[in-house]
């Protein structure tokens, strides 16, 4: 019987340390998830020369929490005729992909909870299941207005997903891996930013993350939401902790995307003055810590590519339906299978500076 | 030169094909709704293109290439020559047909080369796979041809028929590989044929051989696989059953002889039982149904069942002159075919379509010349000598008798003695009868040029049956 | 007890519960969910047999892409229950007799007894650094290029079909074309006509 015992510890005790790795994942991510409210509501507000939140601690800085209070003491409604169980099931659908596919994330060099060989094809099998949350919160609602949403939002993500892939090949055949941390370690080199993938893979970066945005659902393209004509689209029914959850779940992909695009064209934890800095500055305490790698780059990064979500919110008008199919279909598509050939071609022909290293 | 190019270079006519058809594709999309005609052209350009690379890289001897996937052998290069010139004369057949009906002229001939191309894959495969890629890509091809007239409701409905019951047959097929397959643990023909001996009392492997068979059957619209034919035949606009019934019959061919023959010929002995089955069914119901009919589509859908049947009896012989024997039956039957249909296309008119019966007779006042090209198919399908057809069933005939299955043989021709009295009723229809319809056909010349080629071929080939049936015999080498 | 055993049981669990829901459910759009969770249960189950490419494809294509087609066609149509389950019980013993032969001929024909442990022997374990995808490519590309090479001729084929049959242009159909509008001129949209001032009576 001890023996068992022992043995069954022995055997789940990897469990037991993914587990604390997973939180210390999460919990920073939740944190952070609030706090990119707070500052969208922030960065918009003065966009739109306005103040945002003030009155909530100091600068309006304990904002999210009240939020956060205010949505956890709140009923959740369900509405009469919706199917109970999907109903209830559709704020988690949502939100799960957006914390599984950080698994795969490499915060820095020997940082990552799980190093997957397929990480690249995790991220994106991983992300594409995030329209469930989205379609059967649509159909659960029993609404006329979430259908709709659910709807849009339905065949919206499966044209962009297609860009979205494309362009992750793209990446994959310029960093001939499919582990993130390799692609990374793939765009190191002596000439600080110009080695990573984003000047070679122009058009695929840009298209990647236009096609996030579009994923996530965001402004420009929130057609899913479009609370001018469908009031919220597919949440309209959810309130209290539910409707939280897809808050959650909707910020969290968005970190998501900016880390992902972040890897894969503007290398991740590198340091955009790789190569440039002598080995002497890198020693030099706290300056060379700034200078060298390390996950403070990721985290500059992500914060790069969060902005541009909040300044396109406040700057771009809603696409129409039809605009955003032609889009994704016949605009995004043609482009990254041409650029695809491109970047094969720069790969044969060994480019300098990203592909003359032999390998 | 390195492997790869003389792979290639083997595979010439099938990149060739591909090639062309996608520019037939962007080229069709570019084209103004006037200038359409360009499109037939370069479609028959593609088949002449193909036709043309087949002779040029002939080789004579048997070689395989990417990996045992595929083989170049002069049986293929045969069939393929013969899919490729049947395909040519159907899309001159169906141009003014499509013409003047509401078809999308150009898809019709982008696919009916992708079909094309299917077809010569599959004649050219070397290897469960291949088979099952060429099969789906001509399939896929057919399916989409009669759902392309999207107004009519018949049409849709056939194709919802044709596409459910050949995605079932599919499968079977699909199972029935995996089956042996995981028997004989290699996907190429050659080595299951040396492998199958070992097997050949395995479970398995009788259900794997019982499933393929079932695939064949299907693809060939032999009974009890057969409820598709008529269906199908009688639902589409008249071109298209005048592709699925000619040049994709040679595919199956094909595909029975790679399959049974190169792939599974230790198991003969097992499959000629099933195969005999089939055969007397396919002759049985064919033959009898088709009486009943009123419409010619449906009664020449009748009529290929049976002609499934009788070639079925030269392959169940399992000799070299077996094979070669229901490979002239199989490319005498898509002669004869081609015509037949192309009757129908030639009768019918602007907005009307010669599928009744009726609407064939008097043709002799209306026009005495197409009717005696008529009467020439219509003898040939019966098996009335001295036309092809006689012959064709002659020689399956003949090499069933080789085998001691006499009262095989005689059964056959009980039941081409029955099939006789519909082929007979048209020619009765056409002389004796007087005509609906008095106005007189409006054809164009290359199609009065091609049906009367097309007919008296069946005739003179009749009177000089040797230069096919040589042909036939020397792609089978005696084993 | 060690955790793959119980990875494997549970999967297999929610593969055949969610896959026996998918047919016997009576809302489609919760049969088609069901299979949903069923293909993640046999991408877990492949990813157990160490095909991380297969189950990731799985995912992405048949999860990600196609069922949620499915779904949005699903949910867009009204179908009539009453009428599919019209004949359900006239059918039941033709149904029962066809799927208990089918039982017994998979039993008798892929059961242990055919391909059991004891005819072939279990595939060896890889080491952690084996890219399952990269072997797939490798012999995706040399092997097999011939049939991928088909397989790609298919799906264009598929394509072309799809739109042959779907793309119509309807000449009655209304729509902006915004170019134009903004191109437009005056004298395209306004006549001024000239008349004679009347005398007022």
């Amino acid at each position: 019987m001890l023996q068992w015992l022992i043995s069954t510890y022995e055997n789940w005790q990897p469990v037991s340390g993914y587990l604390v790795h997973i939180v210390a994942i999460t919990v920073p991510l939740f944190v952070c998830v609030a706090y990119l409210t707070y500052v969208e509501r922030k960065i918009i507000g003065y966009m739109q020369v306005r103040m945002g939140p003030t009155r909530v601690g100091w600068k309006g800085l304990l904002q999210p929490w009240a939020d956060m209070f205010k949505l956890l003491f709140k009923e959740i409604i369900i509405p009469s005729g919706a199917n109970k169980i999907l109903f209830l099931l559709a704020p988690i659908l949502a939100l799960a992909p957006a914390l599984a596919a950080w698994a795969v994330i490499p915060l820095n060099a020997t940082t990552v909870l799980a190093d997957l060989n397929a990480g690249l094809l995790y991220v994106l099998a991983v992300t594409s299941i995030g329209v469930y949350g989205v379609i059967i919160a649509g159909w659960s609602s029993n609404s006329k207005y979430a259908l709709l949403g659910a709807m849009r939002s339905s065949a919206q993500i499966v044209a962009y997903e297609i860009a979205m892939g494309f362009a992750l090949v793209g990446v994959l055949i310029a960093a001939k891996s499919m582990n993130l941390g390799d692609i990374i370690v793939s765009q190191a080199g002596q000439h600080g930013f110009l080695d990573w993938f984003w000047l070679p893979l122009l058009p695929l970066f840009i298209i990647y993350f236009i096609s996030g945005v579009a994923e996530t659902n965001r402004a420009p393209f929130d057609v899913a939401e479009g609370e001018s004509e469908i009031v919220a689209g597919f949440h309209v029914e959810y309130s209290g902790m539910a409707f939280a959850v897809f808050f959650l779940a909707e910020y969290a992909n968005m970190i998501l995307i900016s880390a992902l695009a972040a890897i894969m064209f503007l290398g991740g934890w590198l340091s955009p003055v790789q190569g440039w800095v002598s080995a002497t500055w890198l020693a030099t305490p706290y300056i060379g810590w700034i200078l060298d790698d390390g996950f403070h780059w990721l985290l500059i990064k992500i914060a790069f590519f969060l902005f541009w979500y909040l300044w396109f919110r406040a700057t771009f008008p809603r696409y129409r339906y039809d605009q955003i199919m032609r889009l994704g279909w016949k605009v995004f598509i043609p482009i990254t299978i041409v650029w695809i050939v491109v970047v094969s071609a720069m790969v044969l022909a060994q480019v300098g500076p990203w592909w003359d290293r032999p390998s | 030169m390195p492997l790869i190019f003389t792979q290639l270079q083997l595979a010439l006519p099938e990149i060739v094909l591909l090639g062309s058809t996608c520019l037939v594709l962007i080229v069709d999309l570019f084209v103004s709704e006037r200038s359409r005609g360009i499109t037939y052209i370069l479609a028959q350009m593609a088949l002449l293109a193909v036709f043309i690379t087949l002779l040029a890289t002939s080789v004579g001897k048997t070689s395989d290439a990417f990996s045992h996937t595929f083989v170049r052998d002069a049986l293929g290069d045969t069939l393929k020559l013969f899919v490729a010139l049947s395909c040519s004369v159907v899309f001159l057949y169906a141009k003014n047909y499509l013409k003047t009906r509401d078809i999308p002229f150009g898809e019709f001939y982008v696919l009916g080369l992708f079909g094309v191309l299917g077809m010569m894959i599959l004649i050219s495969a070397a290897s469960l796979l291949t088979v099952y890629l060429g099969l789906e890509l001509l399939s896929l091809s057919m399916y989409a041809m009669v759902a392309l007239q999207r107004d009519s409701v018949t049409a849709s409905e056939s194709a919802m028929k044709y596409f459910v019951l050949g995605a079932i047959a599919s499968g079977m097929l699909l199972y029935g590989m995996s089956m042996i397959y995981g028997m004989t643990g290699s996907l190429e023909l050659a080595t299951i044929n040396t492998k199958v001996l070992e097997h050949q009392h395995d479970i398995v492997m009788m259900f794997g051989l019982v499933f393929v068979l079932v695939g064949i059957a299907f693809k060939f619209g032999a009974v009890p696989f057969h409820m598709w034919v008529p269906d199908v035949y009688q639902g589409s606009a008249t071109a298209v059953t005048l592709y699925i019934g000619t040049a994709p019959k040679i595919a199956a061919f094909a595909m029975l002889i790679r399959l049974l023959v190169d792939g599974l010929l230790g198991l003969q002995s097992e499959w000629r039982d099933i195969v005999i089955v089939i055969a007397i069914a396919s002759m049985a119901i064919g033959n009898v149904v088709a009486i009943a009919q009123s419409n010619i589509k449906r009664m020449l859908a009748y009529s290929t069942i049976s002609h499934v049947g009788f070639l079925m009896l030269g392959v169940l012989a399992g000799t070299p002159e077996g094979f070669a024997s229901a490979m002239f039956y199989t490319l005498v039957y898509t002669l004869t075919a081609l015509g037949s249909f192309g009757m129908v296309i030639l009768m019918s008119g602007y907005g009307f379509e010669a599928e009744h019966l009726d609407s064939f007779k008097g043709l002799n006042q209306r026009s005495p010349w197409f009717a005696f090209i008529m009467l020439i198919l219509m003898f040939s399908m019966a098996g009335v000598p001295p036309f092809l057809g006689f012959f064709a069933k002659f020689m399956v005939l003949k090499s069933v008798v080789a085998i001691d299955l006499v009262w095989l043989a005689a059964l056959a021709v009980v039941f081409s003695i029955v099939g006789a009295f519909y082929y007979l009723r048209i020619v009765k229809l056409m002389y004796f009868d007087t005509a609906q319809d008095s106005h007189s056909l409006e054809i164009s010349t290359d199609m009065r040029l091609l049906m009367s080629v097309n007919g008296l071929l069946v005739l003179l080939l009749g009177l000089k049956p040797d230069w096919i049936l040589d042909l036939c015999i020397r792609v089978f080498p005696l084993a | 007890m060690g955790i793959e055993p119980i990875l494997f049981y549970s999967f297999a669990t929610v593969l055949l519960v969610s896959a026996s829901a998918v047919i016997t459910v009576r809302n489609p759009v919760r049969a088609a969910l069901f299979l949903v969770l069923t293909f993640f249960a046999s991408a877990a189950l492949w990813l157990l047999l160490e095909a991380e490419f297969l189950a990731v494809a799985l995912v992405l294509v048949y999860v990600g892409a196609v069922m949620v087609l499915f779904l949005f066609v699903v949910m867009m149509l009204d179908i009539n229950l009453a009428r599919l389950r019209e004949g359900f019980i006239k059918f039941l013993p033709v149904g029962l007799l066809i799927a208990v032969v089918m039982v017994a001929v998979l039993v008798l024909v892929v059961g242990p007894e055919q391909f059991g442990l004891a005819k072939f022997a279990e595939p060896a374990r890889h080491n952690a650094d084996y890219s399952n995808s990269r072997e797939l490519g490798l012999i995706l590309y040399t092997v097999y290029v011939y049939p991928f090479e088909i397989a790609a001729v298919i799906l264009l084929v598929a394509i072309v079909a799809a739109i042959a049959l779907t793309l119509r242009h309807r000449p009655t159909t209304k729509y902006q074309n915004s170019t134009e509008q903004i191109a437009v001129q005056r004298n395209q949209r306004l006549r001024i006509v000239e008349m004679p001032s009347e005398e007022r009576k």
